[in-house]
């Protein structure tokens, strides 16, 4: 008779502690969110009513107006990390990676304060700087005699969105900055070696022999910038307060749904509205992950050392 | 019943650092005014407990804008304290609709105050009152009285007055006329649009009409305001988009801007930080001789909770906060915040004083956005903020701003729908 093989409790009891904990504070409270959607308050207590908020939301003039309007800002909000933060991310961990710089510590090290500095000391800094009255903005551009250049730009609807990005690309652009360096250092000598044997060096060697070997970096880089913008809040809510002003230029998803969930100043919370919002936005992060994962990730070549 | 008590007393006695008797009844006052903290424990409390041994008082403040959260989920618990100090209008209704507040209206100190007064604490229908009205704050415009002197220049009376004014200080060019931003949008509602608003819409008048569905904020008198806002724009500092609240209190504070449009519950604030000598006038009057209105906006109030164990005590308490004897303390201390007590309250601080005598010459109404109309999605209030900001900063014309204000509050307000 063949040995049956024993059932191998260990494996759950292994995994139980983070499934547990990974459930109860991470996918209940993703399923309540979606389930909290699907209701409404009435005269007394909820009531189900299917997609109807769903369809408030797209269909109800005002909502869907507030809801575009919020998702293009976001986008732009995302697209300026992308074309911004990014390469200037990736030209630093080249410029960190030469071997001829000297004092790269120094800088690694200064590029990368601002990341781990709050949300609300980066706004508030930031306003100081570029307030009108105090900041030192409108006098440091007097210095360089271009005093006529200077607007009050987070009180511009056509500016304050692309300052407040910048604003968070220069909070954030020491992580594309360091997962890229390490990218870079992890490249062996070697290839490097083989690649000037054959005359391919500088520029040349960075476009033909890095980049191609720092793709799946640059991906995983672009999926948590596309994650964090769409998911960013704080930095809009410190500076230009719930309301996201000028006019809601500065309205991205985050405020649109704080506003909403948590009500503000006279406007009572809708936490089942609110949690519609949620659900769009967990939607519209899953589908750009999935294009991600599916469209770019199997595609990118990888390669052994 | 000996149990609880003796806890509550403990609990009393940690907080205070004193000791507290075991046999006293302490009551706890929830409160979003953390700034008052030491006017109730210094002037309040002691002036209370010295005429009512056995009642002890404690004066346990939130921070203001985590207050209607935090008392929600302690209502819902059952922790609240026996004493809830009551947001004005449709927060404490709910509060009330949902049984968390008691009925105060048998309350005999409620005779010391006038409907409007009551309003913003009753039933739509007036019939409960379910808290006792503290205060109210009123808006006007405060200005730099040296600075006027020094450019020979007068409070004015008028609209027209006030823009031959700040067109002065504008060619004098040593003040910036107006402090006023609109980077936080509730400023140029709130002491912009609901400031000069009541001499257009004539007070209560509009504001009634308003709610009845009589007058549309497209009409006239409601569109004037805004067109009043939208010459503003070249009286402020540079780069006044980008302006927050607080760069304009210290513009003002600082010297550098002449006049203030605000609200009286600076004047506790300003007192100790400027060094040049501060006036007051209410909102300018379209022509001379016309009726003057101001906005006398309740503020505050004090309610019991429904679910307090010693309900008897507490409405002792709320009665002598009915009293005149509370309103003359609380005035002074808190110079700006104004008493609703039908009795005249004598107040020492002159700036107080100035505001609070237009009470005598204008009639008073409330925030015409606070009441029944921003109950709704899209909310009126916040619509106005941004409505107000947009015609400031010429953005938006105010025959535009008045027409997106209608169509979202007829989207949901019965009264105002197509007609």
């Amino acid at each position: 008779m063949a040995r049956q093989r024993p059932i191998r409790w260990h494996i759950a009891v292994f995994l139980a502690p983070a499934v547990l904990v990974y459930s109860a504070i991470m996918i209940l409270p993703l399923f309540s969110t979606l389930n909290l959607s699907l209701f409404t308050r009435t005269a007394d207590g909820t009531a189900f009513v299917g997609l109807d908020n769903f369809r408030t939301l797209f269909g109800d003039p005002r909502w869907s107006a507030a809801f575009w309007n919020a998702l293009g800002n976001n986008l732009w909000f995302f697209a300026v990390h992308m074309l911004v933060q990014n390469p200037i991310g990736i030209l630093l961990a080249a410029l960190l990676s030469s071997p001829r710089l000297r004092f790269s510590a120094f800088y690694r090290t200064a590029i990368f304060i601002p990341t781990i500095l709050s949300f609300v000391v980066v706004g508030f800094i930031w306003k100081l700087i570029l307030s009108p009255l105090w900041g030192i903005a409108p006098g440091m551009l007097d210095m360089v005699g271009l005093k006529g250049l200077f607007a009050p730009w987070l009180g511009k609807e056509e500016y304050a969105l692309t300052t407040l990005a910048l604003i968070s690309v220069w909070q954030f652009v020491g992580i594309p900055m360091m997962l890229i360096y390490a990218a870079l250092l992890s490249i062996p000598d070697d290839i490097i070696e083989a690649a000037e044997m054959d005359g391919i060096t500088g520029w040349s060697q960075f476009w033909r022999i890095k980049l191609p070997l720092i793709l799946p970096a640059i991906g995983i880089i672009s999926i948590l910038t596309f994650v964090g913008n769409f998911n960013a809040f704080d930095l809009i809510y410190v500076s230009q307060g719930a309301l996201a002003g000028p006019n809601f230029a500065t309205d991205i998803l985050g405020t649109f749904l704080y506003r909403t969930f948590f009500g503000f100043q006279l406007q009572l919370g809708d936490p089942h509205m609110g949690a519609t919002i949620a659900t769009a936005m967990f939607g519209i992060i899953l589908v750009g992950v999935c294009i991600y994962l599916f469209g770019i990730q199997t595609r990118l070549r990888r390669y052994q050392f | 019943m000996k149990k609880t008590t003796l806890g509550l007393a403990l609990l009393a006695g940690t907080i205070l650092g004193g000791t507290a008797w075991a046999q006293d009844v302490t009551l706890t006052i929830e409160s979003w005014r953390n700034d008052d903290i030491t006017i109730w424990q210094d002037t309040l409390i002691p002036a209370f407990e010295s005429a009512n041994p056995g009642i002890k008082l404690v004066f346990a403040p939130t921070a203001p804008a985590d207050y209607n959260a935090v008392l929600n989920s302690k209502l819902d618990a059952g922790s609240a304290g026996d004493l809830i100090t009551c947001r004005p209008f449709d927060a404490s209704l709910e509060l009330f609709n949902k049984g968390q507040l008691a009925d105060l209206t048998s309350l005999s100190s409620m005779a010391n105050f006038s409907d409007v007064a009551k309003s913003a604490w009753q039933t739509d229908d007036g019939a409960a009152t379910f808290c006792v009205p503290m205060a109210s704050v009123i808006h006007g415009f405060l200005y730099n009285a040296d600075a006027f002197a020094e450019l020979g220049l007068t409070p004015p009376a008028t609209e027209e007055e006030f823009f031959a004014v700040l067109d002065k200080i504008k060619q004098d060019g040593t003040y910036v006329p107006m402090a006023m931003g609109t980077q936080d949008q509730w400023e140029a509602a709130t002491m912009g649009y609901q400031n000069i608003g009541p001499n257009y819409w004539k007070g209560e008048e509009g504001r009634k009409a308003l709610i009845a569905g009589t007058q549309k904020l497209t009409d006239e008198p409601w569109v004037a305001p805004f067109v009043q806002l939208a010459k503003w724009k070249d009286y402020l500092g540079d780069g006044f988009e980008a302006q927050t609240y607080p760069d304009s209190q210290n513009l003002f504070t600082l010297g550098r801007a002449a006049i203030y449009p605000t609200g009286s519950w600076e004047i506790g604030v300003f007192n100790p930080q400027v060094s040049f000598k501060m006036g007051a006038f209410p909102p300018p009057v379209p022509k001379a001789g016309d009726e003057c209105y101001i906005s006398d906006h309740t503020d505050i109030a004090l309610g019991m909770n429904a679910k307090t164990a010693h309900p008897e005590e507490t409405r002792k308490f709320l009665e002598w906060v009915g009293s005149a004897e509370f309103a003359t303390l609380y005035a002074n201390a808190l110079p700006g915040f104004f008493s609703l007590n039908s009795t005249a309250v004598e107040m020492q601080d002159p700036l107080a004083k100035e505001f609070v005598s237009w009470r005598e010459k204008c009639q008073p109404t409330i925030r015409s956005t606070y009441q029944i109309l921003s109950r709704g999605t899209p909310n009126l209030e916040n619509e106005t903020w941004n409505a107000s900001a947009n015609v400031i900063r010429g953005t938006e014309t105010p025959e535009d701003a008045a027409r997106r204000l209608q169509e979202g509050l007829a989207s949901w307000y019965e009264p105002q729908k197509a007609k």
